[in-house]
């Protein structure tokens, strides 16, 4: 039989039995979609948290104190920084910082901007907050990406001289403020006067845009004498993170190596570092990593939905073979090998599911269009993008066709190795 | 005719006829040796269409082994209208099935124009099934999804595909349904899908068509009728056509009626149709 001929056989099988045909695909269709929509859920929220970290800068490198094996980044570097907070090696300082800028030692380097946090309450009029006081130096705004809504940044003189001055954050400002213009006011943080001089442009661009806006940003000095406990080592001013621009996204790599033969100078290291380097693609990746296993837990998940439609059509062809057998008899009666019958039931079972596949990414897509645009993680959140990229979709059209075979091999084997007499006479 | 020429033996259960061949070659190496030439060729010698040799077969049911057949030896020449009679259980549609290439027998041989049908694969039976035998059924087994001209040409979708459509016309038109071909089935009487049915089996041009109580679901006006047609195309076309009946005037029908009994040829003899 050829393949057309095989094709139109199972086409008419299957719209000779439509309700029955439309139960089976629903299974399918629920199965794939589910995979489908989680997945694309799932790659939102990479794709969001990627653009968010990429809109910080992708040339931009970061260094904390303590080793790789102790500090990273998140809640492990704080507990780090916590911990080594006692250890004279465990410190970055504001000279390690300056000493980057070494057009010898370190030629990649463009620009560097260490930051010192510490928490503050925030009072302005009748309204108080609770937010991260971050001590920064002028290059902060640039090597972050970061821009000024109002007013000015942080300036050289203000580092130098300690100035009672802070910039707030978006998100700050509005809280305290509401939408106008809070240049000029004053605020108390802990109860020390300070004047805004600037208000930064929303982060709102990603996944930790909310995070940034909630930020308020002083001189370094000042952080460290007027709001920090830590004490001054030799003359010297601890921090909590350095960043660093390299020149542009190729020479990041080279940039780490540069930063890391310079620190390891100054700090006379022979052994383990006691630092730890971070490109943002590091941190990308890492990030991706945990979310990739998110992505393929919730896709599992939704698999088994789609498992439960495989059994489905299984379920159906093998009654349809037991319904069709006195079929299968004549067929074989005028001639038809097992190979005819075998196909002509596997091709079946794998257009349902073809079938359902198709229409599960259809309404994939419609469930990812009324997503998108969405705040699905809460008021005020990052607009959600859904992203149902090639990947995913051959992915579950491949799994759907596959599972259509799988499940329809056993029915089809079946009714391929009937005798021809049994199924003739069968009632 | 060489079924003219032919002389029976007196005793009635089997006919012997002799072949012109090397006596050096026993009868299978003959079958293989003429296995690769044309159908034409062949059948131009006077060796009979089918012949069965000794040819057993016996069922498992169970615990018990059942002798359906036990040792039947015929030949049946081409063009011969053959009935084969016997009350149920006497082993006439295993007889049938087997002559049908359905099935294959627990020992003895089978030649199909003169080739060995038992040492063939599920497939090879397959392909003869598909190419040289027709089968009208009681039931006429016709697929209720398609149309009458759809069931004609299913025998020819498993072989070959070139001018199906005109060949399963032709069919109709030869069994007079031409003005039925777009019909299903069920908007068909009895006698239609009997011959419906009979087209299906002609269009693949049979070297045997084999009838299995053809008239059994019909009444006696659409039985002469089918009748009829089988007679033609044993007249016209020189068609082999054997019916498994249990009725005395159809066998009356036909040249020459088998009897069977418990798995075994009781009469084998010629009727006194004088129809040519």
């Amino acid at each position: 039989m050829n393949p057309l001929d095989t094709f139109i056989t199972a086409l008419s099988a299957l719209t000779s039995n439509k309700m029955r045909a439309g139960l089976t695909l629903l299974g399918i269709i629920i199965g794939v979609t589910a995979v489908i929509v989680l997945m694309a859920l799932g790659r939102g929220v990479q794709t969001s948290i990627t653009s968010s970290i990429e809109a910080l800068g992708t040339n931009l490198v970061t260094i904390t104190p303590g080793s790789s094996e102790t500090g990273g980044f998140g809640e492990v570097r704080l507990l780090a920084g916590r911990a080594g907070a006692g250890r004279q090696e465990a410190k970055l300082t504001l000279t390690d910082a300056y000493a980057l800028l070494d057009p010898v030692m370190a030629p990649s380097v463009v620009a560097v901007a260490p930051e010192k946090s510490s928490g503050g309450q925030i009072v302005a009029g009748g309204t108080d907050f609770g937010a991260q006081v971050l001590g920064v130096t002028p290059e902060y705004a640039d090597v972050r990406n970061s821009k000024v809504k109002w007013g000015e940044f942080v300036s050289a003189g203000h580092v130098r001289n300690n100035s009672s001055v802070v910039v707030l954050g978006s998100g700050v400002s509005e809280t305290l403020f509401g939408m106008r213009s809070p240049v000029g006011q004053t605020v108390r943080i802990n109860g020390k006067q300070f004047t805004v001089i600037g208000v930064m442009e929303s982060q709102g661009g990603g996944f930790f845009g909310g995070f940034l806006d909630q930020q308020v940003y002083a001189p370094l000095t000042t952080v460290h004498y007027r709001m920090s406990f830590d004490r001054t080592t030799r003359g010297d001013i601890p921090v909590d993170t350095i960043n660093v621009q390299a020149s542009d996204v190729e020479s990041v790599d080279k940039t780490i190596e540069e930063v890391t033969a310079a620190l390891r100078i100054s700090h006379r290291i022979t052994g383990d570092d006691d630092f730890t380097v971070t490109s943002q693609q590091q941190t990308i990746q890492s990030i991706q990593q945990a979310t990739n296993a998110i992505v393929v837990f919730l896709g599992s998940i939704a698999g088994i939905s789609l498992l439960v439609g495989g059994i489905g059509i299984m379920n159906i062809m093998l009654v349809t073979v037991t319904e069709r057998t006195r079929e299968i008899g004549i067929r074989k009666a005028m001639g038809a090998k097992r190979r005819d019958i075998l196909f002509q039931f596997i091709v079946e079972s794998a257009l349902l599911s073809l079938t359902g596949g198709l229409i599960g990414l259809a309404l994939a897509y419609g469930v990812g269009a009324l997503l998108d645009g969405q705040q699905i993680f809460g008021e005020g959140s990052e607009p959600f993008v859904s992203v149902i990229d090639r990947g995913i979709v051959m992915l579950a059209l491949g799994v759907s066709v596959g599972i259509g075979l799988f499940f329809g091999i056993y029915p089809a084997t079946r009714a391929a190795r009937l005798h021809p007499i049994d199924a003739l006479r069968y009632e | 005719m060489a079924r003219k020429r032919r002389r029976r033996k007196s005793t009635a259960d089997t006919v012997v006829r002799q072949v012109p061949e090397d006596s050096s070659m026993t009868s299978r190496k003959r079958a293989r040796a003429r296995a690769d030439r044309r159908p034409a060729e062949r059948r131009s010698g006077s060796a009979p269409l089918l012949r069965l040799e000794e040819v057993t077969k016996t069922y498992q049911m169970g615990e018990v082994e059942v002798g359906a057949l036990q040792g039947v030896s015929l030949e049946i020449g081409k063009g011969e209208m053959v009935s084969i009679m016997g009350p149920s259980g006497s082993g006439k549609s295993t007889l049938m099935n087997i002559i049908g290439c359905l099935d294959v027998p627990t020992s003895g041989s089978y030649f199909l124009d003169e080739r060995d049908v038992g040492a063939l694969s599920d497939n090879r039976l397959a392909d003869i099934r598909g190419r040289q035998i027709g089968f009208v059924f009681q039931t006429y087994n016709l697929l209720p999804r398609m149309s009458a001209r759809a069931n004609v040409e299913l025998p020819l979708t498993y072989t070959s595909g070139r001018g199906r459509r005109r060949r399963a016309q032709e069919a109709l038109e030869r069994v007079g349904l031409a003005d039925r071909a777009s019909h299903k089935p069920t908007e068909l009487s009895g006698g239609q899908q009997q011959r419906v049915g009979i087209a299906r089996a002609l269009v693949k041009e049979p070297a045997i068509m084999l009838a299995d109580e053809p008239t059994g679901n019909l009444d006696s006006r659409s039985s002469e009728e089918i009748m009829d047609v089988l007679k033609s195309l044993n007249r016209d076309q020189r068609l082999t056509v054997i019916i498994v009946t249990h009725e005395e005037d159809i066998a009356a029908q036909t040249d020459r009626v088998i009897s069977m009994l418990d798995g075994k040829v009781v009469r084998d003899g010629r009727t006194s149709r004088q129809s040519r």
